[in-house]
């Protein structure tokens, strides 16, 4: 059910600060496309409008389309909780609710959206940690609360709340930022895995990362600090790593910047 | 998907249907039309009851109407959201109505007069009068206990962040937090089990002893807050300079929250102003002007408030006098508010937002 | 009316070793020394104090409960001029309890709503003020709630009267004889008004530390806004909202002034919530003081030995689970 993102002309602002300028990009369904740029381009915020997240912030508003296949994320009449039960997000700091155990924590969005019976709701918990690459680790202890797991763990307990409910669409800000490597790489290997069934985008700081779990690659950079930021080019990963057609790509990519 | 017990969304299911941003406005005048309708029909006198029937129907109607259009979960966010709105605006009514009669009729019998004479020739019931003999005791008292409160607050707030480690500090941070929980009356009752040992008649300073017991904690917790708001690098960089603690504290630390402490103690001040119960257990009030908080029964703004009350014997200018002389407590009160965060907002160390 | 809100959030003072070593060097020179005694005897004459408060109110009330006649506990009387004395605490217990109910039955829903309105509803521009306003009325003098509840509230409280008594008058404890409504109900809606304030400001401090990542992760699941506040606000917030009420709690069992304007006291004790009577601890020191003895003031004295370990059971209850809910967020931090 993966689908395809259509952005065309999207400026965002915070207040009066415009924040990013005038983006257009394609996503494509069933691949990961990755976010590269440095502090303060707006890739997070960018990624923010793609589930209406970033009008949850004081002052936040957008301009522009965002297409989900053939609807427009912002146009009248949607509805912005669907759309983010359509399009899921991981977080930069892993973020399972404290106070529900591990179990609850997958269960929640499902929950929110229908009755399930018992067993439904195990088998849907059991596939999404199985998905998540944690089931084997947690399966003793569902009844525990999920903030007793470790980063890497929790990070992957939110990513199998994010799946249970089968987004079209699973956006990823910094997902490993806050992990150890070996976690991190646990998570490189389950997006490699989850790209067979969703389309995922993710914003990494880390050149590397992108490098290795990305088809696609966009860069964003920003002519000043105060500035909007700006999509530079968006194009296959290799190319992008190898022989990108701008040059401050290449600046930025060859650490000479940023 | 593989997956077949998640519901099958067909397309378009973006588009969730929405009430028009205008229909609470229309729920809420409608249901208040229908309340007053059912009200006139139904011959029912009190307005309360109009009020509760226009609220149960707007919420039952907002419920049906979005649960028709919108489904049920947006329906129960819709009466969620004003729940909260109907919980908000319960609580402006009586709180409004608390400052609007207390304005409203206090200002009557409030003028320089009212507050340059006393009670000493005019009976309860009749017009006339003054609360001059009721601030000057109000002051005296309210200033004695500061002085006595406000040195040993800030010195075991002192103790606790400069100094206290071990099962002192612990046992004082304890019972400093239970002090703050003493109710008034209960301070007043101590103060006169040790006038009952020895045969004392009521007096200010009584009062005021009452009042700094309450009064001391409150200014330890917020000289505490304020004290280790200061940043350890402060301290640190005095030391090193080899100045000794006693002249750090004095010279960096209490400098540097002397803003925040300020408003604590004067937020202190706003709260013990108020009190009556145990006022009315020590200093007994007073008619006439009796300036001297050591010797006999003295008067106090609370105090005159509620003697004017009880002693009025449904005596309208007794009332009223009640109520100008609550407007001046309050407008205190205000003021010391209102200045207080006024210092705390300009002294406070500026964090670059 | 700071104090409160300060508790929830104080943070635990840093140890810092290296300046507590000097310290105690530092605390050979005099003049250090002359001010740690300073400090120290300022703090430990707190603790004398709270001490003497014990030891003093307790020799009173022993005085008098020794002469007593009655039961103490059980007694449904307050004669302390009869020869032997006979008295007891029994409805001035009930009075306490069922008024403190009856307030927070009203004030706590509304206080939490109002919390939530503040942290989630209002319109961003209005919500400083509107908690600024709050904070200013927590700081009105009891004795103000006094005057109004009694010249105010009690003449508009006939009609609401009526309407219970026609139709939950059947239950008994919403019957009314038709007397004035200077009663146990208006007495607990007044003290609601009173503590709503308190309850109010710490509640919103709670709920405002609520981390938005635990908000986010609720919306980005689809959740709407008050589901946002079911998974993520309330559960956060239960404990700081328990404690905050419990604070609340401890001031409607003190409160004196606004109760002995309000209520038109009796010695006994009735089912009814709306016919006027009863008494509490507070009230029933401060109405019967004038005229007590001497002994009738260590009689009071007794029964407000009562009210201030009650009171101390609930502060110290409402202290717990703050501490607990540190601990608590802290391994989730």
């Amino acid at each position: 059910m993966a689908k395809r993102i259509d952005v065309s002309g999207l400026t965002a602002y915070y207040g009066s600060h415009k924040a990013i300028e005038d983006i257009s990009m394609t996503v494509e369904p069933r691949s990961v496309t990755a976010f590269i740029g440095p502090s303060g381009c707006g890739k997070s915020t960018f990624l923010r409008t793609l589930n209406r997240m970033h009008e949850v912030t004081s002052g936040g508003r957008v301009e522009g389309k965002v297409l989900l296949d053939d609807e427009d994320l912002y146009g009248a009449g949607i509805d912005p909780v669907s759309v983010r039960r359509e399009v899921g997000m991981v977080f930069q700091r892993p973020n399972p609710f404290p106070t529900m155990s591990i179990f609850d924590n997958v269960a929640a969005g499902l929950r929110l959206n229908g009755n399930y019976k018992k067993s439904e709701l195990s088998d849907i918990v059991e596939r999404s940690l199985k998905g998540a690459n944690l089931w084997n680790e947690v399966k003793d202890r569902l009844n525990k609360p999920g903030s007793g797991l470790s980063g890497g763990q929790q990070q992957r307990l939110c990513i199998a709340r994010a799946i249970a409910v089968e987004p079209n669409v699973l956006l990823m800000d910094e997902p490993c930022s806050a992990l150890d490597p070996i976690s991190t790489l646990a998570i490189e290997d389950l997006i490699g895995e989850l790209k067979e069934r969703f389309t995922i985008v993710i914003v990494t700081h880390n050149m590397q990362q992108a490098a290795r779990v990305s088809d696609r690659t966009a860069f964003f950079n920003l002519a000043a600090v105060g500035q909007p930021g700006k999509l530079v080019e968006i194009d296959d990963t290799e190319r992008i790593f190898s022989n990108p057609s701008v040059q401050a790509t290449e600046d930025y990519i060859s650490g000479r910047f940023g | 998907m593989s997956t077949a017990t998640i519901t099958p969304k067909g397309p378009g299911t973006l588009r969730g249907a929405r009430l028009p941003k205008w229909s609470p406005y229309a729920i809420a005048a409608g249901s208040i039309a229908l309340a007053v309708g059912i009200g006139l029909a139904g011959g029912l006198h009190s307005r309360v009851q109009w009020g509760l029937i226009a609220a149960i129907l707007y919420v039952v109607g907002t419920y049906a109407i979005a649960t028709a259009v919108e489904g049920k979960r947006q329906a129960k966010d819709r009466i969620a959201t004003s729940l909260v709105w109907v919980a908000f605006l319960l609580a402006v009514i009586p709180l409004a109505s608390l400052v609007w009669s207390t304005v409203a009729r206090g200002l009557k019998v409030l003028d320089v007069y009212f507050l340059t004479h006393s009670m000493g020739v005019v009976a309860d019931t009749e017009p006339g009068g003054g609360i001059y003999h009721a601030i000057l005791g109000t002051l005296e008292q309210v200033g004695l206990a500061t002085v006595i409160a406000a040195p040993i607050g800030v010195l075991t707030a002192i103790y606790l962040v400069e100094y206290g480690r071990g099962r002192l500090s612990q046992a004082i941070t304890f019972f400093v937090d239970v002090m703050t929980g003493i109710p008034s009356i209960v301070a007043g009752l101590f103060i006169l089990s040790l006038m009952l040992m020895f045969d004392m008649q009521p007096f200010g300073f009584a009062g005021s002893l009452a009042l700094a017991i309450l009064m001391m904690p409150v200014v330890v917790r917020s000289t505490e807050e304020m004290l280790k708001l200061v940043p350890n690098e402060l301290r640190e960089a005095s030391l090193a300079l080899g100045v000794p603690k006693w002249r750090t504290i004095l010279k960096v630390v209490l400098p540097t929250s002397i803003g925040g402490i300020t408003t604590g103690i004067m937020l202190s001040i706003a709260r013990i102003t108020g009190e009556t119960a145990p006022v009315l257990l020590l200093v007994w009030g007073n008619a006439f002007i009796n300036a001297n908080p050591f010797e006999g029964a003295q008067a106090s703004l609370p105090l005159y408030i509620y003697q004017q009350y009880a002693n009025s014997a449904g005596s309208g200018a007794a009332y009223d006098r009640a109520w100008a002389a609550s407007l001046t407590l309050i407008a205190f009160v205000m003021l010391l508010n209102l200045v207080a965060r006024g210092i705390a907002r300009w002294k406070a160390p500026k964090t670059g937002r | 009316m700071g104090t409160p809100t300060q508790i929830t959030d104080a943070p635990p003072p840093a140890p810092q070793p290296s300046l507590d070593k000097r310290a105690a060097r530092g605390a050979t020179r005099p003049g250090d020394r002359i001010f740690l005694g300073l400090s120290r005897g300022s703090g430990i004459l707190l603790l004398v104090v709270m001490a003497a408060i014990a030891v003093f109110l307790t020799y009173r009330a022993s005085l008098a409960i020794s002469k007593d006649q009655g039961n103490f506990l059980t007694t449904f009387q307050w004669d302390t001029n009869l020869v032997p004395p006979n008295f007891g605490i029994a409805v001035l217990a009930f009075g306490t309890v069922v008024s403190s109910i009856v307030a927070m039955v009203i004030a706590v829903p509304v206080a939490v709503a109002i919390a939530l309105f503040l942290t989630h509803y209002a319109p961003r521009r209005i919500r400083g003020p509107i908690a600024y306003v709050i904070d200013l009325l927590a700081a009105v003098p009891s004795i103000v709630y006094g005057l109004w509840g009694a010249l105010v509230l009690v003449p508009n409280m006939t009609g609401l009267f009526g309407w219970l008594n026609d139709y939950f008058g059947w239950t008994g404890v919403f019957s009314w004889e038709g007397g004035a409504p200077r009663s146990m109900l208006t007495v607990g809606i007044l003290l609601a008004i009173m503590i709503l304030p308190i309850i109010t400001n710490v509640s919103r401090e709670v709920f405002r530390q609520v981390p938005q990542m635990h908000e986010e992760a609720a919306l980005a699941l689809g959740a709407t806004r008050w589901e946002v506040i079911r998974m993520a606000v309330l559960p956060f917030g239960r404990s700081g909202v328990i404690s905050a009420s419990m604070l609340g709690l401890g001031r409607a069992l003190g409160e004196t002034m606004a109760v002995a304007t309000v209520l038109s006291p009796t010695f006994d004790i009735q089912a009814s919530l709306l016919d006027p009577g009863g008494g509490t601890f507070a009230q029933n020191i401060a109405s019967k003081f004038g005229e007590a003895t001497e002994f009738g003031r260590d009689a009071l004295i007794a029964s407000g030995l009562v009210l201030f370990v009650i009171t101390l059971l609930v502060n110290g209850a409402a202290r717990a689970i703050i501490a607990r809910r540190k601990e608590y967020s802290g391994a989730n931090a």
